[in-house]
């Protein structure tokens, strides 16, 4: 999940605990669950398989993310920084993790990782630079950046699933689907942003970019042009403790 | 599109009776002169609403309803509120949740981490469970996750679990239905004014009875599982007023791929789609079904048709839970209203690689294709088997492309087997398919819809043209990247079969 790790690939000593302490808050959602003690802590696994060229690329802009508290970390120190990787419009589920891999169960840990390495991997042959490399399992590019109507098409949760099992932390796209929207936010995946205008047309995929969540801002170091991206809103939270459910225990809605 | 009159005028909270307005009955659009009228309407969506209100305070005497659309309606009193507004974020109780083989594991497994691994799903009566997308393969993870979907059943009692295990013979297995979409139908599972939930965007199809139904993802699911109710944004919705008498050449998916191609892939979306007018009211319900089936094609939330005496009549035998369906108000308010003059509509496909690219069935002749395939939940009913069956029978000839004959269900397998085909004296689907050289009716399920394990029934592994009953074609769809993707009614899928081009069918059917 993206919450906690301003960088999975700097990360081998950063802990994933800011954002998931448990709160103990009077329960302020009344239906019942049947709800079992259980771990709160829903970790993604830290990106080991570490790519050295994208090491050498970025000049690290490194926003640690508060200490352990019982507040939820607040995003407006949240960056994300890396190579992006351009998309046109209508990218639909079927290119972003095509059918034949959905045999593949996100919720298991081996097969999510397997699910990352196939991420985009539906893209047509016009698209010469692949987002992932073919002898490797993880993305070099940080960062998503698509036209309209970005992840169209199925309700597959395997979509943004495979995306951030890649190790892309966000997308930013001039208007989504609703059900990848909706799953993006749910599980915590990538953050779905919107720009208000055609990103996808000024940047090319490898420039260098910056993300200031709280800023709504992003910056393209490798053209010198910024832009404005439409603020998160109440999704930026829940992504943030990493997805609905972390979320509703992190503020009480589900008794932990 | 010369011949098909479309006009989107804008609606307002404020215009109560369009009458008022003197609106003609085919207002004309600059596009397309027909008919000039006195009054010009614009041709650009306008989306006239009354401002985004925050709750309505009840006035001093008492709160004043404002009319509402059937969705609103749907739910409101899912969420148990007497009043909604687009926008409201509201949590609805569900009346149904499906799942199937392709994301119930995820979805079980999520519940399991979340509620705990000895948790109990809120209703062991609310959640169905088809095993219908990658049944009939040797792929061993496809097997496993049914098995998956199995043992969960198992352990939690579910009442309705359409199970398979002999995966060589699929009529050995009683339990066993086949795409999630069309059993859900068969088996009584939708009713007018109820909510449903699945794990697949085209659970949308079910709006065709008059509830509100829409696909949602694994995490969401899992949290359904648990809780029982899900957090929905209510969606403003569109109008699509369809009127007129359906000519013998068209089917519900020209209808849609009309709108589709009208509005864009992204035209509805966040939106409910509502189809009413004298045209959706004589269409049976696997018609309304294939028209709420594609909403998704257009972005859409979901799509409605009003209950009536079909959606009573055809639930008669299939449910004896109690429904109430619900009706938009007269005075609701409507994102923007499209008419249509169905008559004056023609046969239409949508060409590679999108579900709006569209265009005249007739225009597209020259498109040689190289195989035909019928089946899914948007073309794979007994209805579209019917369908084709009517035009091999009226040409008569023998199909020059290998034609993939996928049901839907058993049950539409053991229609084809059974039903006779009107006018022609008496013989079956079956039978007329093997008159006309296509390849046996295969095992219901997905199939090669959206590819699949590689060893799928009819999965397009190599760059072909394929007109198709389907319901998207965006790259690699159906298997191969470079594959070639014509969406049609069955009418033109079969029309196409016999002449090895992209075909109107009304080479046949007139």
């Amino acid at each position: 999940m993206a919450a906690s790790l301003s960088h999975a690939s700097y990360s081998a000593t950063f802990t994933s605990s800011a954002s998931k302490t448990t709160v103990s808050l009077p329960s302020r959602f009344s239906p019942s669950f049947n709800v079992s003690t259980f771990s709160p802590f829903t970790v993604k696994p830290l990106n080991s398989t570490f790519n050295p060229h994208a090491q050498r690329a970025i000049t690290t802009i490194m926003h640690a993310t508060s200490a352990p508290s019982s507040i939820p970390s607040d995003t407006s120190t949240k960056t994300f920084h890396g190579l992006c990787y351009v998309v046109g419009d209508n990218i639909d589920t079927d290119q972003i993790i095509p059918a034949e891999y959905l045999t593949l169960v996100p919720s298991n840990p081996a097969e999510y990782e397997k699910l990352g390495s196939y991420a985009l991997i539906g893209l047509p042959s016009s698209y010469a630079t692949r987002f992932i490399e073919p002898n490797e399992s993880k993305t070099k590019y940080t960062i998503v950046i698509g036209g309209a109507n970005f992840g169209c098409g199925s309700s597959r949760e395997h979509a943004p699933v495979a995306l951030g099992a890649a190790g892309a932390k966000a997308v930013v796209a001039e208007s989504y689907a609703r059900i990848f929207f909706r799953n993006s936010v749910a599980t915590g995946e990538v953050y779905p942003l919107e720009s208000e205008v055609r990103i996808c047309e000024e940047c090319r995929t490898g420039d260098v970019v910056t993300i200031e969540l709280g800023e709504s801002r992003l910056i393209n170091h490798t053209t010198g042009k910024e832009y404005k991206l439409k603020p998160i809103g109440d999704a930026g939270p829940v992504i943030e403790a990493g997805g609905i459910f972390a979320y509703a225990r992190k503020t009480g809605m589900i008794p932990s | 599109m010369a011949s098909s009159l479309v006009s989107p005028y804008p609606t307002s909270s404020f215009i109560r009776n369009k009458k008022d307005l003197g609106f003609s009955a085919f207002p004309c659009t600059s596009q397309i002169a027909i008919q000039k009228c006195k009054k010009q309407v614009s041709k650009k969506i306008v989306s006239v609403m009354a401002p985004q209100q925050s709750e309505r305070k009840p006035a001093t005497t008492g709160s004043v309803k404002t009319g509402m659309t059937m969705t609103e309606k749907i739910l409101a009193r899912a969420s148990e509120k007497p009043q909604l507004s687009p926008g409201d974020n509201v949590w609805v109780n569900v009346d149904i949740l499906m799942t199937h083989d392709v994301c119930g594991p995820g979805s079980i497994g999520i519940f399991k981490k979340e509620f705990g691994e000895n948790a109990k799903v809120w209703d062991r009566e609310k959640v169905v469970i088809i095993p219908d997308h990658y049944i009939f393969t040797t792929d061993e993870r496809a097997n496993r996750n049914v098995d998956i979907l199995r043992d969960f059943c198992m352990e939690q009692n579910i009442k309705y679990f359409y199970d398979i295990k002999d995966l060589g013979n699929f009529k050995a297995n009683p339990d066993y239905k086949g795409v999630c979409h069309v059993a859900l139908a068969q088996e009584g599972h939708c009713r007018p004014g109820e909510v449903l939930l699945g794990t697949d965007s085209h659970t949308c199809t079910a709006g065709a009875f008059g509830q509100f139904a829409t696909g949602i993802g694994n995490t969401d699911a899992g949290f359904v599982l648990g809780a029982g109710k899900l957090l929905l944004k209510v969606p403003p919705t569109l109008r699509f007023v369809m009127d007129g008498e359906m000519p013998p050449y068209l089917l519900a998916k020209d209808l849609i791929l009309q709108i589709i191609g009208e509005i864009s892939v992204a035209g509805a979306t966040y939106k409910s789609m509502e189809f009413v007018g004298t045209t959706v009211e004589s269409l049976n319900m696997e018609e309304r079904m294939t028209l709420c089936n594609m909403v998704v094609e257009a972005g859409g939330k979901n799509g409605v048709v009003p209950a009536d005496s079909t959606t009573f009549k055809y639930l008669e035998d299939k449910t004896s839970l109690p429904y109430e369906p619900v009706y938009s108000d007269a005075h609701a308010s409507f994102l923007s209203e499209y008419r249509f003059d169905i008559s004056k509509l023609e046969p239409l496909v949508a060409k590679p690689h999108s579900p709006d690219n569209r265009a005249l069935a007739r225009e597209c002749k020259d498109v040689k294709i190289d195989r035909v395939y019928i089946g899914s939940c948007t073309g794979g009913k007994t209805e579209d088997f019917l369908a084709a069956a009517k035009v091999f029978l009226a040409s008569g000839k023998k199909v020059k492309v290998p034609t993939f004959l996928v049901p839907a269900t058993q049950k539409v397998w053991l229609d084809l087997y059974t039903l006779p085909v009107p006018g022609s004296g008496g013989k079956t689907c079956s039978q007329i398919f093997e008159e006309a050289g296509c390849d046996t009716p295969a095992s219901p399920s997905c199939g090669a819809c959206l590819g699949g394990p590689k060893d799928t029934y009819a999965r397009m592994n190599e760059p072909k043209v394929c007109v198709s009953t389907t319901n998207r074609n965006f790259p690699g769809r159906m298997g191969h990247k470079e594959g070639q993707i014509y969406l049609a009614s069955p009418y033109t899928a079969a029309a196409s079969a016999v002449t090895g081009y992209v075909t109107d069918p009304r080479e046949f059917l007139q």
